[in-house]
């Protein structure tokens, strides 16, 4: 029996394609219909560009015919998070106050996607404006696990992940503001990266909390992710934030080897807040280091606990202004009672913006109120620099820091969207990194004895994302353990 | 009891950079309504600022011309305050780490100079403009003007009265036109000035209560407004009142302040440090090459021109006033006018012609070497001072040369002793009386003789050979 074309890997798509082996259009229409089929169910999906997907497809392939070079991700279905600006279709964040929103212009990414031959499917779900861990708090549908449909797919790239697991795309955009990549990609069974904060520029990703937010791609496993980041990073001049560094072929650091690497595992992400069978994974997964002949290290991130305060206040703060744009003036929901300026804003914000949404812009403006600034906001500036000299001092030791993507593997829906602060503890290993600015990667690393996904998390240097894909790549060729296909039809 | 003011401006100047401070749009803000915008000065979703480098170096261009420090790193902040007129209800500024700092203008003061310091001056973007129609009850938004570049520049308080106020606008106007960084056009807003106004007495250390006056258009508005409140602010407090601190709006129809409901009502505007943007980092070598591209400042150009061309102090301070009249001015010396003339020539009778016509210098028609030419026609005697003060208004009205006016309406005096001295017999034979009383020692007869000779000459006698002749004649009749 030949593999399904929605199976095939990025690396697979894309060499097909350029041969004239396969056509673009064959390939999307595979998806298409693999999402016809399975998203009724695992409702990844918010929108569907069947129309433009195949213009795109069928222009790649007249480029193959004429010989002239597609690209190096030429047919390779691609899905979009919710709030990353397309011209195609509407760019919502999952929001009541977008839901109708269409982007003037394309972000530089979808711009560099689409000159690399990549085809657009559509958009996928997320949290309201990213804020969430479990992409329950999107307006727009519950996405589920495809590993256990009563449970969460993760977030806020949930639909990200989901779409990976399904086999409905090859690539799906995520953005990463505390986990929002790395913890779906562990609760679906998938590979995603965080790349270091300035690799990928964040023109066109409705932001969050701006020095959090980055761009990563989700994918079936390590290669593909190494693909895809060879399009997506690089300057922008139109983000000042990004890094002005050349970009390396990321598939050549793929060796297959993890020799010599030493490798960091804090004392902090291996205490009782880790569920035990995760925990027996992440060792496992250790051990199969240990026996490439990489040499462990312990380490100590001694900040590891302020993290999640560092974070609350910082991205609150951030996304109190960013947040502040959604006022009904220009673009966006505008409640139509309001009589006066004051009115608009009130009345549009209050009933357009859901409870998390509403939440954490409180929070933000509360912190950065005169009287508390300097209490919350420059302290938490302050422990940041900390989080980030915590890593500083253990890569003097080691090569990239590994631990649990997540402290446990997906829960069921409402479990968790009754208490915030439960929620958020969701995320306590991923802040971190982002708070850090530096990459993060997530690979799958077993089931549990219910059939759900954990997550092994690799943690480098600013800019080791070579040394991340390595390190995972051998890891997923050696460890013997593939998911194999989660339970939906 | 007697009281001191004490008032300290804040000025917000419009920068000359082509493109707007944040994103590539035209800065051009007469176009047609929301023609100038872009998903960026629009605060659309997903959107990022990019700091202009021309905004940068001009505004260090001018914290160097006011004598400021230059920060080697200074940061940009959000400034958070919600109204319509705000693209993303949050305005980019700098807080506590502004590019300028610590610097001071020299203002002249009836040709004593004072000293008024200098806070700072930083980068910050402009906002669109709200425009209400009563007709339709609407309100519009016009954002060709949302993110165009500003430099904030804040006094001390050390100006101490509606004078000094007026008088530390020009020099800030003068250094601004100089560097070539601003139109400085008040009318339209590409400079705007407020002042916080408190009076004390005299001796008294501590300041009073300080009210805040906006939205004046002009720089007299901004003299009587400062007037209107320190008389204010007196009266009150002789009265029994206290001052309350306001802002205040000028209204110049009525010539009075009035209380100014502030659209941004909330006070805290909850700054913290731009995540989108990187720190401005201007080094040494920068600053460095920014100074040395810096032209002549006004202060500088006064006293090197005062002791070059000799000119008076308020003469220097005049026509280096505007850095194009001192241009031209040293264009018409350069071809060889004399220094003194050409700067009453230029002062006198050009300025009158322009202001007349509204023009400025540098649309004149009479070129520097015309007005030299001019100058040189009446040192050689080929003209007086009444024919070319004709002869230049001819100029300005059609760009003619001199020499070429001179030809086509024979304007050329009569040095011909001869034909004036006929014209002399005729006019003393026809006015005896005059003549009679001339003799009889009424000597300022003599003026109405010379007036009478000019006038059949259609004032074209050579005035020096007239008055000669005129007196060779009249005492040769007597003997
Ligand atoms: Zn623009």
């Amino acid at each position: 029996m030949t593999t399904p074309l929605y199976k095939k890997t990025v690396r697979e798509i894309r060499d097909a394609v350029r041969s004239g082996a396969l056509t673009a259009v064959e390939v999307t229409e595979a998806h298409l219909a693999r999402i016809a089929d399975v998203d009724p169910k695992v409702d990844a999906f918010t929108q569907i560009w069947t129309d433009e997907a195949l213009a795109q497809a069928a222009a790649v392939d007249a480029k193959v015919k004429q010989g002239i070079d597609p690209g190096p991700l030429a047919g390779v279905p691609v899905g979009v998070k919710e709030l990353i600006c397309t011209r195609t279709g509407k760019t919502t964040c999952a929001s009541k106050i977008l839901e109708n929103f269409r982007s003037p212009y394309d972000a530089t990414i979808i711009q560099k996607l689409d000159a690399a031959g990549a085809v657009f499917l559509g958009k996928v779900n997320m949290d309201e404006f990213a804020m969430g861990s479990s992409t329950e708090r999107s307006t727009i549908k519950t996405t589920k696990n495809p590993w256990n449909l009563k449970c969460v797919p993760g977030g806020s790239s949930g639909g990200s992940a989901a779409a990976i697991s399904a086999d409905e795309c090859a690539i799906a955009l995520g953005s990463d503001t505390g986990g929002s990549i790395r913890q779906p990609a562990a609760l679906c069974g998938c590979v995603g990266i965080k790349p270091t904060y300035g690799r990928v520029s964040r023109f066109g990703l409705v932001a969050f909390a701006s020095s959090l937010d980055q761009i990563g791609p989700l994918t079936k496993n390590v290669e593909d992710a190494a693909l895809s980041l060879n399009t997506l990073c690089g300057r922008d001049p139109r983000d000042a934030t990004s890094a002005d560094l050349p970009v390396p072929d990321f598939t050549k650091a793929l060796t297959g080897d993890v020799k010599g690497l030493r490798i960091g595992l804090p004392k902090e992400y291996f205490t009782e807040a880790l569920n035990a069978e995760m925990r027996e994974k992440v060792e496992a997964a250790v051990d199969v280091f240990k026996s490439g002949g990489a040499e462990i290290v312990p380490v100590s991130l001694p900040h590891t606990d302020y993290a999640i305060a560092t974070y609350y206040i910082i991205c609150t703060a951030e996304a109190s202004a960013n947040l502040a744009r959604f006022d009904g003036v220009r673009y966006g929901y505008r409640n139509p009672a309001a009589k006066t300026v004051e009115e608009m804003y009130v009345l549009s914000k209050s009933e357009a913006f859901g409870p998390e949404v509403r939440r954490r812009i409180m929070l933000g403006t509360y912190v950065l109120s005169s009287g508390y600034y300097d209490a919350y906001y420059l302290k938490a500036q302050k422990v940041r620099r900390l989080i980030k000299k915590d890593f500083d001092d253990a890569f003097e030791k080691c090569d990239f820091v590994m631990g649990p993507t997540s402290p446990i593997p997906t829960f069921e829906f409402g479990a968790k969207t009754e208490n915030p602060l439960e929620m958020y503890l969701a995320d306590i290993y991923t802040i971190s990194v982002n708070l850090a600015t530096l990459p993060g990667i997530s690979i799958p690393c077993g089931l549990t004895a219910s059939g759900l996904p954990a997550g092994l998390q690799l943690i480098g240097r600013p800019f080791g994302e070579e040394t991340l894909l390595r390190a995972a790549h051998c890891y997923e060729q050696t460890s013997g353990t593939t998911l194999g296909d989660p339970p939906i039809a | 009891m007697e009281f001191e003011a004490v008032v300290g401006m804040e000025v917000h100047v419009e920068i000359n950079s082509k493109s707007k401070v944040f994103c590539g749009c035209s800065a051009d803000f007469h176009a047609g309504p929301n023609t100038n915008v872009c998903p960026v000065c629009l605060g659309m979703p997903g959107v990022l600022p990019v700091l202009n480098v021309d905004m940068v170096n001009k505004s260090v261009a001018v914290g160097l011309a006011l004598n400021c420090a230059i920060s080697r790193w200074s940061k940009l902040d959000r400034k958070n305050y919600f109204y319509p007129d705000m693209a993303k209800n949050y305005q980019i500024s700098q807080y506590d780490l502004p590019l300028c700092q610590n610097g001071w203008i020299e203002i002249d003061l009836d040709g004593q100079t004072k000293r008024i310091g200098i806070t700072r001056a930083h980068i910050e973007e402009d906002t669109a403009r709200n425009t209400h129609t009563i007709a339709g009850n609407q309100s519009g938004v016009d954002f060709n003007r949302s993110g165009v570049a500003l430099l904030e520049i804040v006094t001390e308080p050390d100006i101490r009265s509606a004078k000094e106020a007026f008088a530390y606008l020009t020099a800030l106007k003068q250094l601004l036109q100089y560097l070539d960084v601003s139109d400085c056009n008040m009318e339209e807003g590409s400079l705007r000035a407020e002042a916080n106004i408190s009076v004390r007495p005299v001796g008294q250390e501590q300041f009073g209560t300080k009210t805040e006056v906006k939205n004046v258009a002009s720089f007299s508005g901004v003299f009587k407004a400062i007037e209107f409140e320190i008389a204010r602010h007196i009266k009150l407090i002789n009265s029994g009142g206290k001052v309350v601190q306001e802002t205040r709006g000028w209204d110049a129809d009525r010539g009075i302040t009035v209380p100014q409901r502030l659209k941004e009502s909330a006070h805290d505007y909850r700054y913290f440090p731009e995540p989108d943007l990187v720190p401005i980092v201007v080094d040494e070598a920068w600053e460095q090459r920014i100074r040395e591209s810096l032209p002549e400042l006004p202060a500088a150009r006064r006293s090197r021109m005062g002791t070059q061309y000799g000119l008076s102090a308020y003469d220097a301070n005049v026509i280096t006033l505007s850095q194009d009249t001192a241009n031209y001015y040293e264009r018409v010396v350069a071809v060889g006018a004399d220094a003194k003339k050409a700067a009453n020539w230029l002062m006198g009778e050009l300025q009158a012609l322009l202001s007349a016509a509204k023009q400025e210098i540098t649309d004149c028609r009479v070129t520097p070497a015309d007005l030299a030419a001019l100058i040189g026609l009446i040192d050689s005697g080929a003209i007086n001072g009444k024919m070319a003060k004709d002869i230049i208004a001819e100029m300005f009205e059609t760009g003619k040369a001199p020499q070429d006016i001179v030809k086509e309406q024979g304007l050329s005096q009569i040095t011909d002793t001869g034909a004036i001295e006929d014209i002399i017999r005729k006019v003393l034979a026809d006015n005896p009386a005059q003549v009679g009383q001339f003799r009889s020692g009424k000597e300022q007869v003599f003026g109405f003789l010379v007036g009478q000779v000019m006038r059949a000459t259609q004032g074209k006698a050579n005035p020096a050979l007239l008055n000669d002749l005129l007196r060779r004649e009249l005492s040769r009749q007597e003997n």
